[in-house]
């Protein structure tokens, strides 16, 4: 990845910053909001109902399971909302990554640039979701800070691929598609409101595929302090691993449909 | 040859035409005319969409529902926890599919795509809109409760058959939303208004009963809850789905025809100087 070290790419972070502090006010409800009333709904009244049901949950109060659960799929849609839509706007409706790259920006320094900023706002929202969490006693152990970049790095795990693959596409249509078919399903799957154990073995596949099982694990384990998620220092380099590939597979091919659709 | 002898007939008064003032005709079966044609060409975002009721009852029903005992529902009767959330979610189902096909959707059609512009060009007027917009996001929510409902007796959890009555419930919901969707499009000035849209959705998503009863709430925030839209309509699918029928129902589906009526009222009202200046 020469491109990380040129200046261009902080160009393009520059530029997505300049937006977003005019547009800031919009994602109040989605960064505060939304997470207080998920934990809420989730982890205190669905909660209240797993007490009395099976009681503990993988060795855990079911607000301390589904705390980190939600945490990191919180990241990783976010990150695959903004990873189709805006992709488009760019390359198709507004035309932002042409005008990008008819300066001495390259295509590399647009796709880069683009999941460096999905990174920056996932480091921001995960950060003030672990804050809201905390306070609602869903994380129980200091350690819960190494959470926030596992849900980053959950985040870049299912963005490189997206970014990669809408870039190369004609409209929107498509989108609606991965989303109920690719990420929906990753969403109710990846052992984010149960264990993935509790699937029939068919199925079960799909969550050892699934970035955000990987994230949510690694945040299970950071947040309840080794309780429950990934526990050992084997568990936690592999789901780094996997994730660490998705990023990598994502970007090769990132790099070079960027190049294709911007250079012609 | 026939087709041609055959006298036209008078426009056919539906209930929802009288409504809305100015009376409609047959203009806005030509706004769902449209729709159809348009959508047509993506009818792969339609099957998609059937998929969503299987993968919501494996995951929240039998996956969460494996984590949780029997849910008392009145009348010293308990469920299991996939049969008490299956009715709900069809319930939140409808409200979404009406509420996103009645303010994205149409705000698009209204402000960018100039749809409705192009509509008005023609014998059309602004009620055949309204009322045809509102009928095309009725007809998909009789679909997807359809196929919802199908799905729900695959995985074993319709218990009688006052079941089918959860279609037309679902109906019922989709028009009480459709209404407030498309009244409340007309106050928006842009997309950054729309996180008022999902700030009204997702705590009556999460809080009106679909995924826990409101006994576990204080009595106040029990109160609340039950003056809500969406709580009227998972009452109204549970009581159907578990075949646990009464003559109160009639009070929530009253509220919910209510709502839709007067919101489609006002959306007409609005729309008219909006859309013909």
């Amino acid at each position: 990845m020469p491109a990380i070290t040129h200046a261009p790419v902080m160009r393009v972070l520059e530029r997505e910053w300049v937006v977003w502090r005019r547009l800031w006010r919009g994602s109040v409800f989605s960064y505060v909001v939304a997470p207080v009333l998920y934990l809420a709904a989730m982890g205190l009244g669905l909660g209240d109902l797993v007490q009395k049901g099976t009681g503990d949950v993988a060795g855990v109060s079911y607000l301390d399971f589904v705390t980190p659960g939600l945490m990191a799929a919180s990241a990783v849609m976010m990150a695959a909302g903004e990873s189709l839509w805006p992709v488009m706007a760019g390359v198709k409706w507004m035309g932002t990554y042409h005008a990008a790259v008819s300066t001495p920006i390259e295509s590399d320094d647009v796709y880069i640039g683009t999941l460096l900023w999905t990174g920056v706002r996932t480091l921001l929202s995960a950060t003030i979701f672990l804050a809201i969490a905390a306070v609602l006693g869903g994380v129980p152990s200091l350690w819960g800070v190494a959470a926030i970049p596992a849900a980053v790095l959950g985040a870049l795990a299912i963005s490189a691929p997206m970014v990669a693959w809408a870039v190369t596409q004609e409209s929107d249509g498509p989108f609606a598609v991965v989303m109920r078919i690719v990420v929906f399903p990753l969403f109710l799957f990846s052992g984010t409101f149960f264990p993935v154990s509790r699937l029939p073995d068919a199925i079960e596949w799909i969550a050892f595929l699934s970035p955000l099982w990987h994230a949510v694990e690694l945040c299970r384990g950071a947040t309840t302090g080794g309780a429950a998620g990934a526990n050992t220092l084997g568990a936690v380099v592999l789901h780094v691993v996997v994730l660490g590939t998705w990023i990598a597979v994502g970007v090769y091919f990132g790099v070079r449909t960027f190049r294709r659709v911007l250079t012609q | 040859m026939t087709a041609v002898a055959t006298p036209r007939r008078p426009a056919r008064a539906t209930v929802l035409a009288r409504l809305v003032p100015g009376g409609v005709g047959r203009g806005s079966w030509r706004v769902v005319e449209r729709n159809g044609v348009a959508y047509s060409r993506q009818w792969y975002v339609f099957l998609t969409g059937f998929l969503e009721p299987a993968l919501y009852l494996l995951s929240i029903g039998i996956g969460v529902g494996g984590l949780v005992g029997k849910i008392p529902v009145g009348g010293g009767q308990s469920v299991s926890y996939k049969e008490f959330v299956a009715p709900g979610l069809m319930a939140a189902a409808a409200m979404n599919g009406a509420v996103l096909d009645t303010t994205f959707n149409f705000f698009l059609k209204f402000k960018y795509a100039h749809t409705f512009d192009a509509m008005l060009a023609t014998p059309l007027r602004v009620a055949d809109v309204a009322v045809g917009e509102t009928t095309w996001a009725l007809l998909r929510g009789a679909l997807y409760s359809t196929v919802f409902l199908l799905t729900m007796l695959v995985f074993g959890l319709v218990e009688s058959w006052w079941a089918i009555l959860a279609i037309p419930g679902g109906l019922l919901i989709g028009f009480a939303f459709a209404g407030a969707g498309i009244m409340g499009t007309t106050f928006m000035r842009s997309w950054l208004d729309f996180d008022f849209v999902n700030l009204a959705i997702i705590p009556m998503f999460l809080f009106s009963a679909v995924f826990f009863p409101i006994t576990q709430y204080p009595d106040v925030v029990a109160t609340i809850v039950r003056l809500t839209p969406l709580y009227q309509g998972v009452v109204l699918e549970r009581a159907f789905v578990l075949g646990d029928v009464s003559w109160i129902l009639l009070v929530h589906a009253a509220y919910l025809f209510v709502m839709g009526a007067v919101c489609l009222r006002i959306a007409t009202n609005r729309l008219a100087p909006l859309l013909q200046p």
